[in-house]
């Protein structure tokens, strides 16, 4: 994990703990859906949060293929690199 | 362990709905006495579930031109529009729709939801980008799917979020295509068409309005909310189904793009799969003329539709954004919904009952749809069992009438 990732991480971790009802421990291997116990409202909601936060869009397949944390922070890395190229 | 053990916990809330008897979800009519009431467990209900805004199902003319049709032409057309050939009525019906919306082209689809994953599947393949409504129906999201065109959605009838998408994509190479629909199904929310159409002309986009509730409801013509925010021309393809103000069933798309009728060797729904037949095309046809030729029908059907929007609001319950022919109340909590829409249906009304994940906030709904043949009568004993019921199971006495919150 890179500098700009490790940051990312943080971003997204804070972002999950706001939506929670409870303190929960959340690392980068935590799965967003088992996990968390977020409905699907929930999880779109969080998702355009993100998105607004790091000002990209998340493309629905790929939403598809994130499971953990870290899953969600290597594709917003990816993405922002592709915004800023 | 058993192929369908994964819906293991969609089986436990199924049953659980189930309880009361009967499921919300397998309710059975057991009789049809008029496009406004049915027989369910042997008592005469008042349909308000329908989507059968102008009440055309049980129309005489829409059935004698059916039943014509029928015996002169038979029971179906055993094949697709492109393998086995269309009937001269398939093409009539695509030319009545055409000049119906002022447009040059029309495709006709054997479902709404078939137009729609035929249309979006193919209009923009590998490369293109579809930019949804977060809270689009199933057969778009379906047909985004089917698709190999990257999917982005903007946050529910916000043009400011979907120009700052756009805005992202601004220099990525592609076509890029708008979905949106007239009346959401759901709530009964418009969407913000003019702002949409603006923030698609700034930014060079095509735009898709699925019209499947607004379509002879919605226009001074009936032509849907295009017609009715004045911004016909910024759409580029509408799509809409038969199932709702026609009557029967099936789905369409219109458009003026050059070229458009090579997708019909393009698109697999729309190849692939038996055309409709031809009493079907018939009633369609003689419904549209209906929807055409009757403007009084769309004026009933916005009365009855203000009346009960405006009958239940005021009963302080939780209504939605504002009125039109869909007319959701938002209850607490799923057990609430169920007891409550039950308790109607003991009490001779028929509606839907909306559950999460299928509603945009996250409670459970009852979604009314109303009906330009409802009488007033019929309206108004809705209003009274909501009344009744809402004051015996307690939603009412802390209610304040608020609208259903949208999803931020
Ligand atoms: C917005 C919307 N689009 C498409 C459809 C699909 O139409 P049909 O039921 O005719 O297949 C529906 C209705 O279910 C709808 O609500």
């Amino acid at each position: 994990m890179t500098d700009s990732s490790e940051n990312i991480r943080v971003d997204v971790i804070a972002a999950l703990k706001k939506i929670l009802p409870r303190p929960v421990a959340i690392s980068g291997a935590t799965h967003i859906v088992q996990d968390l116990g977020l409905d699907s409202l929930a999880i779109m909601n969080f998702m355009l949060e993100i998105e607004d936060r790091f000002d990209i869009s998340i493309p629905l397949d790929r939403a598809a293929d994130i499971a953990t944390v870290d899953d969600l922070v290597l594709a917003i890395e990816a993405l922002v690199k592709q915004e800023k190229a | 362990m058993s192929i369908l053990a994964k819906f293991s916990q969609l089986q436990q809330t199924y049953d659980q709905l189930g309880a009361l008897q009967p499921n919300p979800f397998a309710v059975t009519f057991e009789q049809i006495l008029s496009s406004t009431e049915g027989v369910i467990d042997g008592r005469r209900t008042i349909l308000l579930g329908t989507n059968n805004y102008l009440g055309l199902t049980m129309d005489a003319d829409c059935i004698a031109q059916s039943v014509q049709a029928l015996q002169q032409q038979g029971t179906g057309t055993t094949g697709s529009r492109v393998a086995n050939g269309s009937y001269a009525s398939h093409r009539a019906l695509e030319q009545d729709l055409a000049k119906f919306f002022q447009r040059q082209h029309c495709m006709v689809f054997s479902t709404g939801y078939q137009a729609n994953l035929g249309m979006l599947s193919t209009l923009v393949g590998r490369g293109d980008h579809l930019i949804l409504d977060a809270d689009s129906h199933a057969s778009i999201y379906d047909g985004a799917r089917l698709g190999h065109a990257e999917v982005i959605r903007f946050r529910h009838s916000d043009p400011d979020d979907l120009y700052k998408r756009l805005r992202r994509l601004k220099d990525t190479p592609g076509s890029k295509l708008i979905v949106v629909e007239g009346i959401y199904s759901m709530l009964g929310d418009l969407a913000p068409l003019r702002e949409i159409a603006q923030v698609k002309r700034e930014m060079g986009a095509y735009l898709m309005v699925d019209e499947a509730h607004s379509m002879g409801v919605l226009g001074e013509h009936g032509r849907g909310l295009a017609e009715a925010a004045g911004v016909e021309a910024d759409v580029d393809f509408i799509v809409g189904t038969f199932s709702k103000s026609l009557g029967s069933v099936g789905g369409f798309c219109v458009a003026d793009i050059e070229g458009f009728n090579v997708l019909r060797v393009a698109c697999r729904p729309y190849m692939f799969t038996a055309s409709l037949p031809p009493s079907i095309i018939a009633s369609t046809r003689q419904a549209l003329r209906h929807l055409e030729a009757d403007a009084t029908l769309r004026a009933r059907l916005t009365n009855n539709a203000n009346h009960l929007y405006e009958g239940l609001r005021e009963l302080g319950l939780q209504v939605g954004p504002h009125a039109s022919p869909i007319v959701s109340v938002a209850l607490e909590d799923q057990a609430l919904a169920v007891r409550f829409w039950n308790a109607l249906l003991h009490n001779g009304l028929y509606l839907n009952l909306a559950l999460p994940p299928a509603t945009p906030s996250n409670k459970p709904l009852l979604r009314a749809s109303v009906s330009a043949a409802h009488s007033r009568r019929q309206i108004d004993r809705a209003i009274q069992l909501f009344g009744e019921v809402a004051v015996q199971l307690g939603v009412l006495g802390t209610g304040s009438g608020a609208p259903i919150a949208m999803v931020a």
